[in-house]
C-alpha cells in the first residue's frame, strides 16, 4: 500500500515553513497505510556547504561484539576519505550509532566522492546536496523525527514515506525516499509497483549508475535527474516517464526548488491535492493533508497522466 | 505528542457510543447533532447508529468529520444524514435507505454496493465513486475520478463536473449522467445499462457504442436533473453496450479475444 506526502512553501525562501513537524505529522496520520518503515526528504535553506547523510548499517542486522567498535572505525575512515578527497569537515553530527550527518566543503565531482565513501564495507550514502537531506529509519514517522531530531527542521520543501514492503526488505535500504545518486539535491517518493524496473536498472547500469537496494523505486529518482542532466526541464523528464514506466505508480519527486507529482496513465495509486497561495499540500489520504491544516479545505485528486510541478 | 487516531478504526473492539449528540425537538420532529472532531472512526459510527437505532432519531448532522475513512458505512434505516465537512475513503458504503448528504468533498470508493437511498456530494469525488451501485441516487455536483460506478447494478449516477478514465467500467445495469467531459475508455466491457455525457469523451472502452438518444431518455434526463436542481446546459448522448462480448456459451477464452 505504502503512503505518500509532500509539501511545499511557496514563499519558502523568506519565511522558511516548519517542515520536519510537518511531515511528521502528515506521515503520521497514515501510519496505517505502511508501519514498516518511515521516510523523508527535508529541504533546509540552501547553502554553499554541502550536507551528507551516510548509514553505516541496517539497525536489524545482527549485531556481533565487534558491531560498535567497527561503525566507529568505518565513520572515521569516511571522514579521513572525505578529507583526502579535499572536503573541508565543517560539522559531523551521529544521531545514532549507525547513521551520521556530515556537512563539508567542497567543490569537485560528486560521484568519485559518493563512490569512495560507499566503498567503505556497509556503508550507504543516503542523501547528498545543498539543501536536501534524506532520514529514514525503521518504525513510524513520529519515532524516527524523534531519533533523528527532526523537530526544529524548517525549510522550504519535504517529501516523505511511509511504507508497507511488498517487494523487498524492510531495511533502511529499502526505504524510502530514494536519493538520484550522484545527483545532487533531487529525491523520489514512490507509491506502487513498476513492472520494468530490471530493464531500467540495467540501462542505468550500463551508464555507471549504481544501485543499492532491491527496491523498483530506486530507479526512478536515478532515471529522472539522468534526463535533467541531459538537458531537460524536470516536467519533460516527468511527462516522457508516463510512457517509459510501466506498471502502476504516483510519485513525488523533489529537487532544490521543485516538488512535482505524477500518476501513471491507470490513476491506480491515490492522491489528494491541497493549493493555496501559500503553499502545496498533498499526500496518498486527505487526512494527512488535514493533519497539517487547521482550517476547512477544498481539495482534489488530479487525473491518470496528470504531471504537475511546483517551485518554492 | 503522539497521534492516536487509527484512521482504520480496527483498534476500538470495546470502544462505545460517546453520547455526546445534542438532541433538539419533539417526538417526530426530532434532530440531532454531534461533533466528530475528538472522535474515532469507530465513535462517529457508534454514536449516528446510537442516534438512528436506538434512539430512532431521523435527522442527524455530523459536524467537523475532518476526512475520516469508513464513515456511515451500513444505515440501514431511512433517515436524513448530513456530514457538514468531507470523508476519506469508503465514505457511506453499503447503506441501504437514508438520505445523506455531504457538504464537502469525498475520496475513494464512495457509496460502495449502496442498496438504495440518496447520496448527494456537494464537491468533488475521488475514484471508484459508487462502485457495485445497486440502487438508489449517487449525486455528485463537482468533479470525479477514475471507474465511477465500476461494476454499477442499478441506481443512478449523477454528476455535474467531469468524470476520469474508465467510467462505467464492466458496468452491468443502472445509469450514468455526467454532466462534463469524461476520460479515456468511457463504457470499457459494459454489460447492459446507459451512460448518458454531456461534455467531450476522450475515448470510448471496448465494445461500449453510441446509442440514438430517445423520447425516454429525455424525459428520464429531465426528470433526475430536475429533482437535483441540476440545469446543465448541454446536449447529452447515449453510450450502451454494443453486445459484441456478449458471448454468453461456450467460446474458449482464445476464441472470445477475437472478437475484441
Amino acid at each position: 500500500m505504502c503512503g505518500i506526502a509532500g509539501i511545499i512553501h511557496r514563499d519558502g525562501t523568506s519565511t522558511p515553513g516548519d517542515i520536519g513537524n510537518e511531515m511528521t505529522k502528515m506521515l503520521q496520520a497514515m501510519k496505517h497505510r505502511g508501519p514498516d518503515s518511515s521516510g523523508f526528504a527535508l529541504y533546509g535553506p540552501p547553502d554553499d556547504m554541502l550536507v551528507m547523510r551516510i548509514k553505516l548499517a541496517d539497525p536489524n542486522e545482527t549485531r556481533d561484539y565487534g558491531w560498535s567498535d567497527r561503525l566507529e572505525r568505518h565513520r572515521n575512515e569516511i571522514e579521513a576519505r572525505l578529507a583526502k578527497l579535499g572536503a573541508v569537515i565543517d560539522a559531523v553530527r551521529g544521531d545514532q550509532e549507525y547513521s551520521f550527518r556530515v556537512r563539508f566543503r567542497y567543490t569537485g565531482e560528486l560521484k568519485p566522492l559518493a563512490d569512495y565513501v560507499e566503498d567503505v564495507p556497509g556503508c550507504e550514502v543516503l542523501s547528498l546536496g545543498h539543501s536536501l537531506e534524506i532520514v529514514k529509519d525503521l518504525s513510524d514517522a513520529e519515532s524516527v523525527a524523534e531519533r533523528y531530531r527532526l523537530a526544529g527542521f524548517t525549510g522550504t520543501h519535504a517529501i516523505g514515506h511511509v511504507r508497507m514492503a511488498t517487494e523487498s526488505d524492510v531495511d533502511i535500504s529499502g526505504a524510502h525516499p530514494y536519493w538520484a545518486y550522484p545527483f545532487s539535491d533531487i529525491a523520489v517518493v514512490h507509491n506502487g509497483q513498476l513492472t520494468n524496473y530490471h530493464q531500467w536498472k540495467r540501462r542505468l547500469e550500463r551508464i555507471g549508475h549504481r544501485f543499492q537496494s532491491e527496491c523498483d523505486s530506486e530507479i526512478i529518482a536515478v532515471y529522472l535527474a539522468q534526463k535533467m542532466d541531459d538537458g531537460l526541464t524536470l516536467e519533460t523528464a516527468m511527462k516522457q516517464s508516463l510512457d517509459e514506466l510501466d506498471g502502476v505508480f504516483t510519485y513525488l519527486v523533489v529537487t532544490g526548488d521543485e516538488l512535482g507529482v505524477a500518476k501513471d496513465e491507470m490513476a491506480a495509486k491515490p492522491l489528494v491535492l491541497y493549493e493555496s497561495p501559500e503553499l502545496v499540500a498533498l499526500a496518498s489520504e486527505e487526512v494527512a493533508i488535514r493533519a497539517v491544516i487547521g482550517h476547512e479545505i477544498d481539495t482534489y485528486d488530479p487525473y491518470e497522466r496528470q504531471v504537475l510541478v511546483w517551485h518554492r | 505528542m503522539k497521534i492516536s487516531y487509527d484512521a482504520r478504526g480496527l483498534a476500538e473492539p470495546h470502544a462505545r457510543a460517546p453520547e455526546t449528540a445534542v438532541i433538539e425537538g419533539e417526538g417526530a420532529g426530532r434532530r440531532a447533532v454531534f461533533d466528530a472532531a475528538d472522535l474515532s472512526t469507530r465513535q462517529i459510527n457508534l454514536e449516528l447508529r446510537r442516534l438512528v437505532y436506538a434512539e430512532g432519531i431521523t435527522d442527524v448532522t455530523i459536524r467537523n468529520p475532518g476526512a475520516k475513512h469508513s464513515v456511515a458505512v451500513g444505515i440501514l434505516a431511512r433517515c436524513r444524514i448530513t456530514i457538514d465537512g468531507s470523508l476519506g475513503y469508503f465514505g457511506c458504503g453499503l447503506i441501504d435507505g437514508p438520505e445523506i448528504r455531504v457538504t464537502g468533498r469525498v475520496g475513494w470508493s464512495v457509496a460502495e454496493n449502496m442498496m438504495s437511498g440518496v447520496l448527494l456530494i456537494e464537491k468533488n469525488a475521488g475514484s471508484l465513486t459508487a462502485a457495485a451501485l445497486r440502487g438508489g441516487d449517487v449525486v455528485v455536483r463537482g468533479d470525479v475520478g477514475a471507474r465511477t460506478g465500476i461494476d454499477q447494478k442499478g441506481g443512478t449516477i449523477l454528476v455535474g463536473g467531469d468524470a476520469g478514465l474508465l467510467t462505467g467500467f464492466m458496468m452491468q445495469r443502472g445509469r450514468q449522467i455526467i454532466c462534463g467531459n469524461v476520460g479515456s475508455g468511457l463504457g470499457d466491457s459494459m454489460y447492459d445499462g446507459a451512460i448518458y455525457v454531456g461534455g467531450k469523451i476522450a475515448s470510448l472502452g471496448v465494445d461500449c457504442v453510441e446509442a440514438e438518444l430517445t423520447a425516454a431518455d429525455d424525459e428520464f434526463l429531465a426528470r433526475k436533473l430536475r429533482i437535483y436542481g441540476m440545469h446543465p446546459n448541454v446536449t447529452f448522448r447515449k453510450f450502451v453496450c454494443g453486445q459484441k462480448l456478449w458471448n454468453y456459451d461456450n467460446l474458449e477464452p482464445a476464441e472470445r479475444k477475437l472478437v475484441l
